[in-house]
């Protein structure tokens, strides 16, 4: 049998998942529309129309997922470093703080001007 | 085993200067005091730029001499690659100058909190308590480093990185205009979603050629022979069952992924709508660097495949070659006959940048090895010309003035309320006689654009034109000059508005342009909407208040064009593009002896 068979098969049964519940809900599902059930889910934002004059918006929203990625960018590259930490040796570790270095400015950016100030 | 790579820091350098003082610049945004922080950045920018340069100009010789590829070809500084670093390098400085410029209204051109939604109260706040936006001069830095990177890579996922470092920065610089808010983060919002499709399309491209050669460098790692897309070509990988279709898929989306970069038809349709957006000092640095190391990087990427192909298999040669020649076509044709409709003088100058992506391709579809030279050359005439020409744009601006009070008879800048820039090609009537000077350094960037002897432009035109015709396509060669001349007449037209047209507001003939006060206005903003594109670029032929549709001003006031002064950097800029447009027309042998010398791409 070909190799890419079973991938055909996953991507098939991933399809027929995908557009299946789709389908289904829209056939079998109740249909009870209220307000909150059109509004667009959405971070808890109105993306659209544009908030014009006075619209606010969280602005801590937007700090949260950054400091996130921050961190989250520091742990995706630190996983495999760590399991080939002996084969990297001293090199490894250097690029490694290098990099921890550099990840570490946007974070002290953000601590100085006050993103973490919400009070 | 793992063995830690050589690095050759020296070839690194201009790289690792200018990256690196963008870090150093975040962290002058977190620990300088507000006030000193403009002139720091300021400062740490220019000398990051002229460092870079500093170690180009050490590295040439050397380079020159012999190639150097750094961690096993992932920076392969090549004399072409090092050529295009140092017009990157020189261009950035030049662009550097114009965002630095605060003009005579003591504003530059960057939004106080580009965060703030336009039009909200925190906005207005944040313009009253004169906040600036010092991060735009790390972003240029990072822009900056990710095109050196950029031409200087023969690795296609450092190049894909490189894309991303020097992409991000341009869309967030982009939504920072000062004025015209809405505008400015539209024309973000567009060049993100279309570059980040554009991106998609060069890593997808990516995968199929390292499915086709199992590596994603074209000339692989000295110490693993026989690994790389070329050592793939020439050992008739090619030939395998169904093998070809993903080089020549894989090698075509990254050609396109590229030539968005480029800005060449049919991947052209955001260029009019960001470059009229964008803060017009980023418009200039964008138009010139980006151009030049999507240009480089493109002209690598087909050179490298070229090498592969034509001795292997010349029917993808022949195809590849027709590609370009077919989007060289397109480009000066939509470039010159849509940029001659065009009524505002930011977009009129996107056009020509189209039709000069297209001229430059002319050159590229010539697949011989002068072209190099030719490319280089034509990229850092076209690039002088443009930040000069967006330095210029600057400085013309739209004033309110109240008459009767007698205002608008003081010196300029001092009276009236300076708005925005005045962009409107009718607009620019009579600046010859406000501004002589201005005026003679904007005609020079022009006719250096059209290719007019005796200036840069020229040089670059014939060089591109040539490389054309000696590879074969002298019909390409000929209908490049044709598109030329056609551009040559959208450049006359603006030329001759700005010297023998009267300016509207002449104060023999005062033009009032009425409009709807509108209450709650904030003073000393004007919220012009262009919705402009083709379409309605053609129908605007009425002038100027066709697109003043929603100008905020009472009715005893009028807008008046000024030409307000520099503090000095921008005339620095401006007087040093037009000395080297006219060095470089009438004076080029040793610049294209430079050049010359950079025409090696193969490590």
């Amino acid at each position: 049998m070909n190799p890419y068979v079973p991938i055909l098969i996953l991507m098939a049964i991933g399809a027929v998942l995908a557009l299946g519940g789709v389908a289904a809900s829209a056939v079998i599902g109740p249909k009870r529309y209220n307000r909150a059930k059109l509004d667009s889910y959405e971070c808890g934002i109105e993306p659209t129309p544009h908030a014009v004059g006075g619209g606010r918006l969280p602005i801590k929203y937007y700090l949260v997922a950054m400091t996130f990625i921050v961190f989250d960018i520091e742990v995706v590259f630190l996983y495999p470093w760590a399991v080939d930490f002996t084969t990297l040796a001293t090199f490894g570790l250097v690029s490694m703080l290098v990099f921890l270095a550099l990840i570490t400015v946007p974070f002290v950016y953000e601590w100085r001007r006050g993103g973490f100030d919400w009070v | 085993m793992f063995e830690a790579p050589e690095i050759d820091w020296l070839a690194l350098a201009p790289l690792i200067v200018v990256l690196g003082a963008g870090v150093v610049g975040v962290l002058v945004e977190a620990f300088v005091p507000a006030r000193a922080r403009r002139m720091t950045q300021i400062v740490l920018t220019l000398a990051a730029l002229a460092g870079g340069f500093a170690f180009i100009a050490v590295l040439w010789p050397q380079i020159v001499v012999q190639p150097v590829q750094v961690v096993g070809g992932s920076v392969t500084l090549t004399p072409f690659a090092l050529g295009a670093q140092g017009i990157i390098a020189v261009l950035a400085f030049l662009g550097v100058l114009v965002v630095a410029d605060r003009t005579a209204t003591g504003q530059d051109a960057f939004a106080p909190t580009a965060s703030a939604v336009p039009g909200t109260s925190y906005e207005d706040l944040a313009r009253r308590s004169g906040l600036e936006q010092t991060e735009i001069y790390p972003l240029l830095l990072f822009a900056a480093g990710g095109m050196m990177l950029f031409a200087s890579t023969d690795d296609l996922i450092v190049m894909f990185i490189a894309l991303e470092v020097l992409s991000l920065p341009l869309y967030v610089l982009c939504a920072t205009a000062r004025r015209r808010r809405l505008l400015s983060q539209e024309a973000a919002a567009k060049y993100f979603l279309l570059g980040a499709f554009a991106s998609a399309l060069f890593i997808f491209g990516v995968a199929l050629i390292y499915g086709f050669a199992g590596s994603v460098r074209f000339f692989g790692d000295p110490s693993r022979p026989g690994v790389g897309v070329l050592p793939a070509i020439q050992s008739g990988a090619a030939q395998g069952e169904g093998m070809s279709v993903l080089l020549v898929a894989g090698v075509l989306l990254v050609v396109v992924g590229l030539l968005f970069k480029v800005g060449a038809v049919p991947f052209h349709a955001w260029t009019p709508d960001v470059y009229t957006g964008a803060p017009t000092p980023i418009t200039g640095f964008m138009a010139a660097c980006t151009k030049v190391a999507a240009v480089a990087a493109l002209v690598q990427v087909l050179y490298r495949v070229a090498i592969g192909v034509q001795t292997v298999d010349p029917e993808i040669m022949r195809q590849l070659q027709m590609v370009i020649v077919v989007v060289a076509v397109l480009t000066m044709a939509v470039g010159t006959i849509v940029g001659s409709v065009q009524t505002d003088v930011k977009r009129l100058l996107a056009y020509s940048s189209i039709a000069h992506a297209g001229f430059l391709l002319v050159g590229v579809a010539g697949f011989n090895s002068q072209v190099q030279a030719s490319t280089l050359f034509y990229l850092l005439a076209y690039g002088i010309a443009t930040i000069g020409a967006f330095g210029v744009v600057t400085l013309v601006r739209e004033r309110r003035v109240t008459p009767g009070s007698g205002e608008h008879n003081g010196p300029v800048g001092d009276d009236g309320v300076v708005l925005g820039e005045a962009t409107e090609i009718a607009q620019w009537a009579g600046l010859g006689r406000k501004a002589p000077w201005l005026t003679a350094a904007f005609a020079l960037f022009l006719l250096s654009m059209a290719g007019i002897p005796l200036t840069a432009g020229f040089i670059a035109k014939f060089g591109a034109f040539t490389g054309a015709a000696s590879g074969g396509l002298w019909w390409l060669a000929v209908l490049g000059v044709l598109a030329s001349v056609v551009a040559v007449a959208f450049y006359l037209r603006l030329l001759v508005v700005m010297v023998f047209q009267r300016a509207q507001d002449d104060p023999a003939e005062p033009l009032v342009k009425l409009a709807e006060t509108t209450p709650g206005a904030a003073p000393g903003e004007a919220e012009v909407s262009t919705s402009g594109d083709v379409s309605t670029g053609a129908t605007a032929g009425a002038g100027a208040t066709a697109t003043l549709t929603t100008v905020q001003v009472t009715t005893a006031q009028r807008i008046e064009v000024t030409v307000v002064r520099s503090r000095g950097p921008a005339a620095v800029a401006i007087a040093v593009c037009a000395v080297a447009t006219v060095i470089l027309g009438v004076f080029p042998s040793p610049v294209l002896a430079l050049v010359e010398q950079a025409s090696k791409f193969v490590p």
